[in-house]
């Protein structure tokens, strides 16, 4: 197990070595909802009971880390298929639960970055967060479960082309319809029924709930973590069958 | 160290190494070789863990590379075919992230990383990134990193390609060195000279099949010792004599050009395989 520290090592030094780059990237797309939905709509529009904007933060919080938490898949890949380095993973006395921990480790720092940087907007547009334990835990539910889907993916999909697909097709229209920018409540029963099983749908209930000081919705919690723990478990056997 | 029986891999129709049965001793040099396409990186692949054989068995150290895989992993070091360094790391990260994959110490891994870098000529480049190295630097930097973690089998698959003769010799030396202290070296490659200058016994492999294994004085022997070169127009036909008497009996009747000389291990694999080498 204890070779996890070395996939993990590597994913520190990456992030080390882009630190400004990521800071930067991770910052537009939120910065952009913000001033377009967040001053645009935000003072007069009020959803759920509380003014847009601070509806808004919290979604995009959810967004941010899944979206990148999920961007491992990525760069798993080019490691993959591109420079070979998973094969230095996996020429290693290191099991294939230690090479998944050290990956979803990695996914899950990512996930918390986009989640800092998000918190510091908060406080430009004046929107209180209540950054407790389980604001956090909540948080830590959607990377764990994100990072654990993007390790399947990458180690199932055969190319970086297929890579791309997944992303358009999957993972941006779940960004945008998993509650985090518009109320579920808003949408017709059905669609409201179908979306409200995606992964994202109860990470967002938890993290809007939590961050907003709201009663911490147990149920959505918990599945957060199922969904993750499932993932996971997949990944580990994914990373198992991706020998040639 | 190393034993396979009857290890076969198959790509769909492809059959790319097919019933292979070798042992190799501990402390052995052993070379492998075979033209493009025969089966060489497909049987590291395999014995390194990184494809899984289609049948067969193989024991590295006595562990099953299926049963036991991280006890046998534990005892091999890899040079693969491709670099597969982290470009834009420091060569000294890319050892440092090793050394934590083999489990090792840090300040273990800062000696073995500082002898290593002595070794190979890197040490004052250590602290770069590696994507500022040249092609040879970063062929020597896979190598320093798979002798890192000291193991008992060194698996090289083409290790001196891209370096100049003089970073062939010196790392021929380097090999020689290493194999003397113990460590046992299964070397893939293309140089025929390579493996008649290094290795204790060649394994030459032809459509997945190994067809000779032997020391190379003895290969060398067994297809005779003496080579008669004819020239006849654009063709080159080469014969095969157990002594230069023999050879030069021979020589006598031929119409057109011919030249006496010693066989070679390159003899050998044209007789064997029927092709030249592209290097
Ligand atoms: N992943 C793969 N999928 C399909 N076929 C493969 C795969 N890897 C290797 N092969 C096939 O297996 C055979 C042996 O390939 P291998 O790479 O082992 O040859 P090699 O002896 O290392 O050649 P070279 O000297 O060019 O490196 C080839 O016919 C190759 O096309
Ligand atoms: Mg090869």
């Amino acid at each position: 197990m204890r070779g996890f520290t070395g996939v993990f090592t590597r994913e520190l030094l990456i992030i080390r070595k882009r630190f400004l780059k990521m800071l930067i990237s991770f910052s537009v797309t939120p910065l952009l909802y913000l001033i377009a939905f967040g001053w645009g709509l935000g003072q007069r529009m009020t959803v759920e009971g509380v003014p847009y904007i601070t509806f808004l933060i919290p979604g995009l919080i959810a967004m941010g880390s899944m979206t990148r938490s999920f961007a491992i898949s990525s760069e798993i890949n080019i490691a993959r298929f591109y420079w070979h380095i998973f094969e230095e993973f996996q020429a290693a006395p290191v099991s294939d639960l230690a090479i998944a921990v050290g990956e979803v480790l990695g996914g899950i720092l990512r996930g918390f970055f986009a989640t800092a940087i998000i918190c510091v907007f908060a406080l430009f547009f004046h929107v209180r967060l209540h950054i407790t334990g389980w604001f956090l835990l909540a948080v830590l539910g959607n990377a764990f479960t994100f990072s654990s889907l993007a390790l399947i993916t990458s180690m199932l999909v055969r190319s970086h082309a297929d890579q791309s697909m997944l992303n358009n097709f999957v993972i941006t229209p779940m960004a945008f319809l998993c509650g985090t920018v518009f109320s579920l409540k808003a949408l017709p029963g059905w669609a409201h029924a179908l979306i409200r099983w995606l992964p994202l749908s109860p990470a967002t209930r938890a993290i809007r709930a939590t961050a907003l000081g709201h009663p911490i919705p147990w149920a959505a919690m918990a599945t957060v973590f199922c969904f993750g723990i499932v993932f996971f478990t997949l990944g580990v056997f994914a990373i198992r069958g991706a020998k040639s | 160290m190393i034993k396979t029986f009857n290890l076969s891999k198959r790509y769909g129709k492809t059959t790319a190494l097919e019933n292979l049965t070798l042992h190799v001793k501990e402390g052995e040099f052993f070379g492998y070789l075979g033209p493009n396409g025969a089966g060489k990186t497909t049987t590291v692949r395999i014995l390194t863990s990184l494809a899984k054989p289609s049948a067969g068995t193989a024991t590295i150290g006595g562990f099953d590379i299926q049963k036991f895989p991280l006890a046998a992993k534990k005892l091999i070091g890899v040079v693969p075919q491709a670099i597969n360094l982290d470009m834009e790391l420091t060569g000294w990260e890319n050892l440092l992230i090793h050394g934590l994959l083999y489990q090792m110490r840090r300040f273990e891994i800062r000696e073995q990383a500082e002898k290593w870098g002595v070794f190979s000529g890197l040490a004052s480049r250590l602290a770069k990134p590696v994507n500022t190295y040249s092609g040879g630097m970063k062929r020597r930097l896979t190598i320093a990193r798979a002798l890192l973690h000291n193991p008992s089998v060194l698996f090289m698959d083409e290790p001196t390609v891209g370096l100049d003769a003089s970073g062939r010799r010196e790392l021929w030396g380097l090999l020689k060195r290493i194999n003397r202290e113990g460590t046992t070296i299964f070397l893939t490659t293309h140089y025929i000279e390579e493996a008649e200058a290094l290795c204790d016994r060649v394994g030459i492999l032809d459509h997945g099949r190994l067809i000779a294994l032997e020391s190379p004085r003895a290969l060398i022997a067994s297809a005779g010792k003496v080579v008669v070169d004819v020239f006849e127009g654009e063709s080159l036909t080469s014969h095969f004599f157990p002594d230069r008497v023999a050879a030069g009996t021979f020589a006598a009747t031929v119409q057109g050009s011919a030249t006496i000389r010693n066989a070679n291990l390159e003899d050998v694999f044209v007789k064997l395989t029927g092709r030249r080498v592209e290097s």
